[in-house]
């Protein structure tokens, strides 16, 4: 039973109730609670959720089966958990607000179609511990009833004020990705209205010739009963036409309506290609109506043979020889039936043919992206945010130790620039993490190539012929209303036979205006698997059948490119081709939309995995004997709400991820292991991904933490090393063996200053001697130790080189470096740290990066400890200056001042760099002549 | 856990084994601790010559001319146009009334000599028809001609018409050319040193023939006076005008009366550990680079100050006087040494009394210290050409150029651009 569903209301806090007073005042989160209750959990309070993180959940309110849901982001059943979607759905389909009228309105003659602002809309249920932010949109659909088909997205929380307050935020994002799909759809419903139009005028064509012969054979023949009926059929296709026509001109149309809503704002350069694809459309179809128009009022049969050539070949009447020859058209009109309701309505059309093929995949990486983003709680976001609001005030240091900031990353002010989850190729700003669609490169000049048509005649008489159809079509429109309706009508009948009688004896005309009444969800909601698959081998065997019919439409082309396909002749080859290709492709979807539709038996597999499973699913932790106590607590799962999705069981106390962290699973015998304080670090592990020229993300330091953690742990001369590095002096990491070497090499890479977008300056694996111009390249060098000639020549140049580089033997486990004695990276390489966890280190190693860069700029950016104010002072008074202050007011000694000089000189030349473009001069290369010292275990 | 502190013990150890001093890690006096690895040369770098106070060329065996700025590390221009190796180069400036323009003459194993605008990168004139290659140049500015070296001696005008050639009778032909007082020059032809006079008009040439063994360097002292020095170790030092002798010094290394340098096992030197590669002089002391060893000789006192007999571990290709105490000097082996005259500390009377014998019987000698060394070729250092406090150029085997700065004044120069450009943007 189904209440009226408890929509949460809306109110900023500001605004009403509870203002904030104090800007200064710690979130909640960070608060210390006075009297801590009995569950002292701090996420307690979403315990209770079915879900054990959050998830954004697609459902459509479909005419035949009601409220289903769709598609969840991520797309992984524990996700859920034992969360009842089709409930849920249920509840979020049922308050679409969305102001939409389809249908006929009093006094017009044709079906309208309605443009339907989104609704937004925040739905709590108690009962279930859910929240869902609730996106409303309706799609177009030709073979829907009233040609639309409400859809919903909803980001679904355990948590509601997380919801309440990145409200502005997630209706953004959501309205973007409505958008994508919205735009994809008018795309999709242009090519079938195309399609539709071209079938119609076959018909009319053929039922016209059948006419005309009738009207040969005799007046006898004239009055017959059989005669009068196709006399009607012949009007009903008529009318059929100028509707379609007309809603290819609405749908056209569409962007000339002004939007309400503030956050649609679309693409500039979707909506002009879709703007000129569907006037070349409305041009097009003007244009072959004219032979049709033509033949209505000559009737004669050569006439009606002709337009059979112009709409079968698209050639025109110049080609009528050539189709002897064998030249075919690559779309083959099909009759349509008077009732032809019937044969399309079998099977709804799924989300992803309801879109352009690439809209749909934009959208999805768009959710996915945004499903990403949100992850955490909100407390976490927060944090995430100020950071990042932070970075992107410190563009001046950002290249030491911090990742990109990404392009997108603006967007999280609140402007919204039009944008468009549809890579175009000609974009001037790229995605940081774009989508991973490209739209086939779109032949831009088409209309330069096109073939002359004679289009001056053709748009001329347009002109006439549409109103002529005005003035005909309103003279009648009573008949197309009912025959809209009587196949509407036809589509309940046939699907309600299909499903055994169940379903709403009658359903509103409407569905968005009217509320859903309640349907039996046994039946209606979860279809039996039976069924489904019937409905897919059905769906399938229709499409492998009609295959010449569909192609071009599963294939993810552009409309322009299918006109220009069919305008263009082709060779049976291609159109083979062409034919497979979509074949194969429509196999493809089959299994993809039976998960959509999210089958029981999907959910009771899952049933009992998350309460059982959250700790017996990490078998490496459970081995791992030296284990921090909190590693046992419960909740753990909670702690994870940040990690990828994931094929890992259980992320531990990762922290959440950062936007760029993909989705990739990091497997949990990292995460165990490193818990082990294990002497050796010998075990065979996938060598990190650093240094393949792959970007390097956050996912990947954090990951090196871990191994930047278990260095620290097990040599005691860290500290040396890692100052090595943070100094500038080049580390070489010398070993036998590749994979401890890269290894270290990748923990290590963590230390080093400025290490590029890709990792640039860091040599994971060299097997050659090293020259010095290699030394000035990498700051930190894995090599190969090798007992043959080549070593020889190796060990020379490291001996030759002794004096720039330090050199940490991975096999005798020795490092030689100049001594270091300074207590600046003691917080970071303290080898009894209390840090068990990677993460943990690299959030800690983080902020002491983070306050060193901050100190350099400070030194960079202070004008008096590099120069001198006033004329009299010599360069010593300067130094004495520089001297006093790295000391006495940083507190550095000799040696952790290097660190600073050289992070100084970083910013330096980095700001030089950045104001003179990229300098024709050879990079610096700085040392000190200092005393090297032999660090042993 | 073990630490052991190895470096000072590995230097003081090196010291004691091998006679090359290897000086370790730390180096105060070395202010070079910054460098910029210049590429461009596709092989051997040989040679390297100042064009202005920011500016220089280098050029080698892939014939390549690269005009380099110092300050910035940046390559200005390159002079495209030999075939082959280049064998000489000179900066050539002839002031024309009042603007000075430098220009770069270089001569090549193809037979060509060329004139180029390091400005622009042009060539200006070139003669490629020349019997043979060019061995070494002389320009003299206050005439504005110059002087090509080769089998034959031919003297040219500032726009490359040949004045006159004077075919030369030894195989080897010219090495060396310098500038003598009363428009005379100097020549070194294997064992002899010719004496044309400017115009090479005159048809008798002093020729000097004192020396042994091949004549290998030849360099202008001061006004009255220039030296030579032979492959068989003879230096000798001659009065410019009158063509005396002045002093004739033999570098045999057994007279080194060293009980200090402990090891003498080296038998009779061979000749080339005591070839006079290259001299150099600031007026008052000449350095003479002697196989791999180094020898100051003091032109007053007439007697060598100080020298070490195995400077670097092979030979010395170039040296300089950087001031009256310190010395720079390459060599094969791929490092860049400097050193520091020093004088002989006193000795610890308490100990023995010995050391005051010993100054007695090695008057004036000093020492040669090592202050500092400049490792990053990782072929023969060919040649240097020091600016000042602004750097020093080194070119190598290695196709590299290296130029080594001053790291702080760097920084400072960078600080200042620093703020120059904050300014200019107007903040951050």
């Amino acid at each position: 039973m189904i209440g009226s569903p408890d929509v949460v209301a809306f109110t900023k806090e500001d605004e009403y109730s509870q203002t904030n007073p104090d800007a200064w005042a710690l979130p909640e989160e960070f608060s210390i609670p006075l009297h801590p209750l009995a569950n002292t959990n701090p996420w307690a309070k979403t315990s209770y959720a079915k879900f054990t993180k959050d998830f954004i959940l697609i459902s459509e309110f479909s005419e035949q089966v009601g409220p289903q849901p769709l598609l969840t982001i991520p797309d992984d059943p524990k996700v859920c958990g034992t969360f009842d979607l089709n409930y849920f759905s249920l509840r979020i389909m049922s308050v679409d607000y969305q102001a939409s009228f389809v249908g006929h309105p009093p006094g017009s003659g044709y079906p309208r179609l309605s443009f339907v602002e989104d609704s937004r809309v925040v739905l709590g249920d108690s009962k279930e511990g859910a929240f869902a932010y609730v996106h409303h949109l309706t799609l177009y659909d030709l073979e829907a009833r009233g040609f639309v088909r409400p859809f919903c997205m909803a980001y679904v929380s355990a948590d509601e004020r997380k919801i309440m307050l990145q409200f502005q935020e997630l209706s953004l994002r959501f309205s973007q990705a409505s958008e994508c799909l919205k735009a994809g759809n008018r795309r999709a419903f242009a090519k079938e209205l195309q399609r539709k139009l071209r079938d119609l005028e076959y018909t009319h064509s053929v039922l016209e010739r059948e006419e005309g012969l009738q009207k040969e054979a005799g007046p006898q023949c004239m009055y017959s009963p059989h005669a009068v009926e196709k006399a009607n059929e012949l009007a009903n296709v008529e009318k059929s036409i100028y509707e379609h026509r007309d809603l290819l001109r609405q749908i056209n149309s569409y962007h000339c309506h002004p939007r309400r809503d503030p956050h649609a704002v679309t693409c500039q350069k979707c909506m002009t290609e879709c703007l000129s694809e569907c006037e070349k459309l409305l041009d097009k179809y003007a244009k072959l109506a004219n032979p049709f128009s033509y033949t209505v009022q000559m009737g004669k049969v050569e006439e009606q043979e002709r337009q059979i050539n112009v709409e079968g070949g698209q050639e025109g009447v110049e080609d009528m020889e050539d189709e002897g020859i064998g030249r075919r058209p690559s779309y083959t009109p099909q009759l349509i039936k008077a009732k032809s309701a019937k044969c399309f309505d079998k099977r709804l059309k799924t989300l992803r043919e309801l879109c352009d093929e690439s809209f749909y995949e934009a959208t999805v990486e768009l959710l996915k992206e945004t499903e990403r983003s949100f992850r955490g709680d909100l407390c976490y976001l927060y944090t995430r945010r100020l950071d990042k609001t932070l970075r992107r005030r410190q563009r001046v240091t950002n290249f030491l130790f911090e990742e990109e900031l990404g392009v997108d990353d603006e967007d999280e002010g609140g402007i919204l620039r039009p944008f468009c989850a549809v890579n175009h190729a000609a974009d001037s700003y790229t995605l940081l993490d774009p989508p991973a669609i490209v739209l086939r490169p779109e032949p831009l000049e088409l209309d330069s190539l096109q073939p002359p048509d004679p289009l001056d005649p053709a748009s001329e008489t347009s002109h006439i012929q549409s109103e002529l159809e005005q003035g005909h079509l309103e003279s009648s429109p009573s008949d197309h209303t009912l025959e809209t309706q009587e196949s509407s009508e036809e589509t309940k009948g046939s699907f309600s036979s299909d499903k055994s009688g169940m379903g709403p004896a009658e359903k509103p005309q409407s569905l968005a205006s009217v509320r859903p009444e309640p349907p039996d969800p046994d039946c209606d909601l979860t279809p039996d698997p039976d069924h489904n698959a019937d409905l897919e081998r059905e769906s399938s065997s229709e499409e492998t059948t009609a295959g010449e019919d569909e192609g071009g439409d599963q294939t993810p082309v552009s409309l322009l490119e299918v006109v220009s396909e069919l305008e263009a002749s082709r060779d049976d080859d291609c159109e083979r081709i062409s034919d497979g290709v979509c074949e194969m492709e429509s196999d493809l979807l089959v299994p993809l939309d039976t998960a959509c539709c999210m089958s029981q038996e999907g959910f009771l597999y899952e049933v009992s995995a998350p309460e059982a499973g959250s700790h017996p699913g990490q078998p490496s932790e459970s081995l791992v004997v030296n284990q921090e106590p909190q590693a046992f607590l419960p909740l753990q799962d909670d702690y994870a709400v940040g990690s990828p999705c994931s094929e890992s069981p259980v992320a531990g106390l990762e922290l959440p991820m950062g936007l760029f962290g993909d989705g990739v699973s990091r497997t949990s015998v990292e995460d165990g292991s490193d818990c082990t304080m294990s002497a050796s670090t010998g075990s065979e592990r996938a060598a990190s991904p650093l240094g393949y020229g792959g970007l390097v993300t956050l996912r990947h330091r954090k990951k090196a933490g871990q191994g930047a953690l278990r260095f620290v742990r097990q040599y005691p001369f860290a500290i040396q090393a890692l100052w090595c590095l943070l100094s500038g002096r080049t580390l070489v990491v010398l070993g036998s063996d590749e994979g401890r070497v890269r290894r270290l090499v990748a923990a290590l890479a963590l230390f080093v200053p400025s290490p590029g977008k890709c990792g640039e300056r860091v040599q994971p694996w060299l097997s050659c001697p090293f020259t010095l111009t290699d030394l000035q390249r990498w700051k930190l060098i894995g090599l190969q130790r090798v007992a043959s000639p080549v070593g020889s020549s190796m060990l020379y140049s490291l001996s030759r080189y002794s004096r720039y580089i330090s050199i940490l033997d991975a096999d005798q486990k020795t490092l030689r470096c100049p001594p270091y004695r300074g207590k600046l990276l003691a917080n970071i390489a303290d080898h009894r740290t209390y840090i068990r966890r990677g993460s943990t280190y690299f959030l800690n190693l983080q902020s002491t990066l983070c306050r060193l860069a901050a100190r350099a700029f400070l030194f960079t950016f202070t004008h008096h400890l590099h120069l001198p104010v006033s004329s009299t002072e010599g360069p010593e008074v300067v130094e004495g200056r520089r001297r006093c202050f790295l000391q006495e007011q940083l507190g550095l000694d000799e040696e952790d001042s290097q660190i600073l000089l050289y992070l100084s000189q970083l910013i330096t030349q980095q700001y030089l760099q950045a104001a003179t473009g990229s300098s024709a001069a050879a990079p610096c290369f700085s040392f000190t002549y200092t005393t090297s010292v032999l660090y042993k275990i | 856990m073990f630490r052991w502190i190895l470096g000072g013990r590995e230097a003081q150890s090196s010291v004691e084994k091998s006679p090359v001093l290897c000086i370790g890690e730390e180096q105060p006096k070395n202010w070079f601790t910054e460098l910029q690895v210049l590429k461009g040369h596709f092989d051997i770098v040989r040679f390297l010559v100042q064009i202005d106070d920011f500016r220089c060329a280098s050029a080698g065996d892939d014939g390549l001319i690269l005009v380099w700025n110092i300050e910035t590390g940046e390559r200005l221009q390159e002079l495209r146009g030999h075939s082959q190796q280049i064998t000489a180069m000179t900066t050539f400036s002839c002031s024309d009334g009042l603007v000075s323009h430098p220009s770069l003459i270089s001569a090549s194993s193809d037979r060509s000599v060329s004139l180029w605008d390091p400005d622009t990168g042009n060539r200006v004139q070139t003669i490629s028809d020349l019997q043979s290659s060019v061995k070494c140049l002389l320009v003299l500015e206050r005439l504005c001609l110059w002087v090509s070296g080769g089998e034959e001696l031919c003297l040219w005008n500032r726009d490359f018409q040949l004045q006159c050639q004077k075919q030369s009778h030894s195989d080897t032909g010219i090495t060396a050319l310098i500038e003598l007082p009363k428009n005379c020059m100097a020549a070194a032809m294997d064992k002899e040193i010719i004496a044309p006079d400017s115009s090479l008009t005159v048809a008798e040439l002093r020729c000097l023939s004192d020396h042994q063994d091949q004549v290998r360097a030849l360099i202008n002292v001061s006004d009255g006076l220039f030296a030579s020095g032979s492959h068989a170790g003879e230096l000798i030092l001659w009065d410019a005008i009158d063509w005396n002798i002045l002093a004739y010094e033999h570098i045999l290394w057994e007279e080194s009366q060293s009980p200090a340098q402990a090891e003498i096992r080296l038998g009779a030197p061979k000749p080339s550990e005591m070839s006079i590669q290259q001299l150099s002089t600031n007026g008052k002391l000449i350095l003479a680079a002697v196989g791999s060893g180094l020898y100051v000789y003091s032109v007053l006192t007439k007697t060598v100050v100080a020298y070490r007999k195995v400077a670097h571990d092979s030979n010395v290709l170039h040296t300089m006087l950087l001031s009256d105490s310190e010395v720079m000097s390459c060599s094969e082996d791929g490092s860049v040494r400097m050193w520091e005259i020093q004088d002989l500390p006193l000795p610890p009377v308490s100990q023995d009394s010995g050391p005051p014998k010993k100054i007695m019987d090695v008057p004036n000698i000093r020492t040669l210290e090592l202050t500092g060394d400049l490792i990053g070729h990782s072929g023969a250092v060919q040649m240097f050409v020091s600016f000042k406090e602004n750097g020093l150029v080194t070119c190598s085997a290695d196709h590299l150029l290296i130029l080594w700065k001053n790291g702080e004044r760097q920084s400072h120069r960078r600080s200042l651009a620093l703020f120059k450009k904050l300014e200019e943007n107007g903040g951050l």
